[in-house]
């Protein structure tokens, strides 16, 4: 067997072939009729005890939706997706509202457990991370609240703090994302079911990590969360997210809003490692991850940290973004996608330039195997305020076997002639000399391409959160590089 | 510990190694000199069981076992070294953490305890001070904008960690200058001992003023065409390739 064939066997088995979260949760549900019409959005906004004013937001949504084309610019394919053919609302059958941990269904807890989440607070590192566990439709645990409160800040479900804390939501809500954004923003905001909400006061270093873990588990249920994150001025939070799903032959859509709000000297850094269901081998089943994430550094100073490592998903659309609205704002995207099989990614991100002095950098790294198509499509506008605004951008794939596609699509546009825009992009191939030279040196081939790899997304995973970098290095299926010097 | 008989091999379906028998013993240096497509490269990779590099006849014993089916990781562990003509560049890998995932895939074959970042630190340390090289050099990606001297004692300080039985050194001297070579044959005469043996494929003789061999031979035309002593060597540089193998010019 050559090196790359077996190589790409190494792979799958990191990917593809061998998904570990793939199993499911039996337990008892309840969910809305299959379809989408007003009544199911008004089953789903009563479900969760809303106010008047958010139902009559998502009917409003539900009537944009239904006006806009679904796009197709992306370098995706799949057939036509049936919106009436899906649920629209799963949530494990539970007593209706939880005092405390102790509450929770058990067989979610092992879930999570499996999961390697442990929502338990005591078995958890003292105050380490936070965790919002989000099980299909509804979040259904939340941990180390009373710690964070102490500390002001805010970490709940989305749908509770549209009950406890609405002058914030309807502050913020869509403020970043706007209803009519995109098809698939639009049709979250009619839809969408939970997610987390943060808000860090001002001043506030917020003293743990906040942490997000998604779970699709139901048949045929699309998961629409909703993420809306406020750092006030001077604060700073580090958040983490993290998705798994089970086997399935369907295909199952993901179509989550994330929405965060960085005011003046606020900070704050969002990672991901997503690991939704990829499908098979031959591109049967898996996750749609058509995502809208995007940042509002509104105030001077302000920072937001994207930070995404996207190994999963049969498709992943998505494009975290950056409006850097405040003087000396600044914007950074660090990716890793690793498409395998039949995976497709098309991600990247757009950093919007207005303020003076705004900053923003871009690293990506694309790894496509198998039969997978990887494109990087990123957008960098530089708008006529933006005086000495600068941009860095650089695009790396590198690319196993002779099958797989790797695309960059970046668009520059500058409309300040002081602003400074740089790209940089290369294509490589995992060589059998390089292979060869580490196998030479003792190290077994599945190894030496973790090496490889490893080496080649050293510049994102190193930027990844310590908890974060762990299970990333699991997925990746390499070992981390660098924690001594 | 080596012991070559009537080998052939291919590359891309064409013959390259026609018949090479070779022996080496341990505690010996052999260098093995020719003109340029002798098959000098080929030989080092079959050697070192590189994929595409076809034995097709005649075997390769080593320590008295038939390593052509042999994956390369294997061969390696076993303890047979190459010095690579051309270093490759891993960007983003650290040479700190190569060598440490090198040296623990020896150990455990071997049934001994992984180092950890610590113990390797200070092993690597010692290893290379004694090479005179940097520690510098260690945090830096592996071959990555390393100059061509660096290269090649990197080379040498990966043979220092895993104490090969035989060290392959092909073509190690070139791209060096006088100096660099100087250093790099001492760090290699450094490792000698009578229980490793050394295989220098060279193109010129001056490598082997400061790497003394006990044996040279001529690879021409994908065989052993002539073997001698050191002198060898010396006529070789007085008379050129051209001088005792007219065919082979």
């Amino acid at each position: 067997m050559s090196a790359v064939e077996e190589t790409i066997q190494h792979v799958d088995a990191a990917t593809g072939g061998t998904y570990k979260y793939g199993f499911v949760t039996d337990i008892e549900q309840e969910t809305a009729p299959k379809g989408l019409n007003e009544d199911i959005i008004r089953f789903i906004s009563a479900k969760k005890e809303e106010p008047e004013w958010m139902l009559e937001w998502r009917l409003k949504a539900f009537e944009v939706w239904q006006a806009m084309p679904e796009p197709n610019w992306a370098k995706v394919n799949f057939p036509p997706i049936d919106y009436q053919d899906a649920y629209y609302y799963a949530a494990p059958k539970q007593k209706p509202k939880l005092e405390s941990l102790d509450e929770v269904d058990p067989e979610l807890l092992r879930t999570y457990e499996k999961l390697g989440i442990p929502l338990d607070e005591q078995k958890m590192l003292a105050g380490v991370v936070a965790v919002d566990a989000v099980f299909d439709s509804v979040s259904v645990a939340t941990t180390f609240k009373a710690k964070l409160r102490e500390a002001g800040v805010i970490f709940c479900s989305i749908s509770e703090a549209i009950r406890e804390h609405p002058e914030l939501v309807r502050k913020y809500l869509s403020s970043v994302v706007p209803v009519a954004d995109n098809y698939f923003a639009a049709l979250n905001c009619a839809v969408f079911t939970d997610g987390s909400f943060v808000y860090v006061p001002p001043g506030v270093r917020c003293p743990m990590e906040l942490s997000t873990y998604f779970r699709i588990n139901a048949e045929n249920t699309g998961q629409f969360e909703r993420t809306l994150i406020i750092a006030d001025a001077g604060s700073y939070v580090s958040y983490l997210e993290g998705c798994t799903a089970p086997m399935r032959d369907e295909n199952q859509l993901h179509a989550a809003v994330v929405e965060l709000v960085a005011l003046d000297d606020a900070e704050i850094k969002y990672s991901t490692v997503q690991n939704w269901y990829p499908g098979d081998a031959d591109g049967k089943g898996g996750i749609y991850n058509f995502v809208t994430k995007r940042a509002a550094c509104r105030g001077r100073n302000s920072k937001v940290s994207w930070t995404q490592v996207e190994t999963g998903s049969a498709i992943t659309w998505k494009y975290p973004s950056c409006i850097l609205q405040g003087d000396h704002s600044v914007g950074e995207f660090y990716s890793v996608a690793i498409t395998n099989n039949r995976q497709q990614a098309d991600t990247g991100t757009k950093m919007i330039h207005i303020g003076k002095n705004t900053r923003s950098r871009i690293v990506s790294k694309g790894i496509s195997a198998g039969r997978s198509d990887n494109t990087y499509r990123g957008l960098v506008r530089m708008l006529g305020g933006a005086e000495g605004a600068r941009n860095y951008t650089q695009c790396d794939s590198l690319l196993i076997g002779d099958q797989c596609g790797a695309h960059t699509v970046p668009y520059i546009e500058s409309r300040n002639p002081s602003a400074q825009v740089e790209h940089e992009a290369t294509t490589s191939k995992v060589s059998e000399d390089q292979l060869f030279y580490c196998r030479q040196r003792g190290i077994g081939e599945e190894e030496a391409l973790a090496l490889i790899v490893n080496g080649f997304c050293k510049e994102v995973l190193q930027v990844l959160p310590m908890e974060f970098a762990v299970e990333a290095q699991k997925l990746v299926g390499i070992s981390l590089e660098g924690s001594v010097g | 510990m080596l012991s070559i008989k009537g080998l052939h091999a291919t590359v891309d379906g064409k013959e390259i190694l026609k018949g090479v028998d070779l022996t080496v013993r341990t505690g010996e240096v052999h260098a093995i000199m020719g003109p340029n497509g002798s098959g000098k490269s080929t030989l080092s990779y079959v050697i070192s069981g590189r994929d595409g590099y076809e034995v097709t006849a005649g075997e390769i014993l080593f320590d008295g076992e038939d390593v052509t089916e042999m994956e390369p990781e294997e061969r390696a562990r076993a303890g047979l070294f190459l010095a690579f003509q051309y270093p490759l560049e891993i960007p983003g890998v650290s040479m700190t953490n190569f060598l440490r995932t090198a040296v623990n895939s020896h150990r455990r074959h071997r049934g001994e305890d992984e180092l950890d970042p610590m113990q390797f630190v200070k092993l690597v340390r010692s290893k290379a001070k004694a090479l005179g090289v940097k520690d510098d050099l260690l945090k830096r990606s592996v071959n990555v904008g390393f100059s061509g001297g660096e290269k090649k004692r990197n080379e040498v300080l990966q043979m220092a960690l895993l104490e090969p039985r035989l060290a392959v050194l092909d073509e190690t001297d070139s791209g060096l200058d006088i100096d660099a070579l100087k250093i790099v044959a001492d760090g290699v005469n450094a490792l000698r001992g009578p229980e490793n043996a050394t295989l220098v494929i060279t193109h010129y003789q001056r490598l082997l003023d400061y790497i003394v061999p006990d044996h040279v031979h001529v690879l021409a035309g994908g065989r052993i065409v002539r073997s001698g002593g050191a002198e060898l060597a010396h006529e070789l540089e007085a008379k050129g390739y051209a001088g005792i193998l007219p065919e082979a010019a």
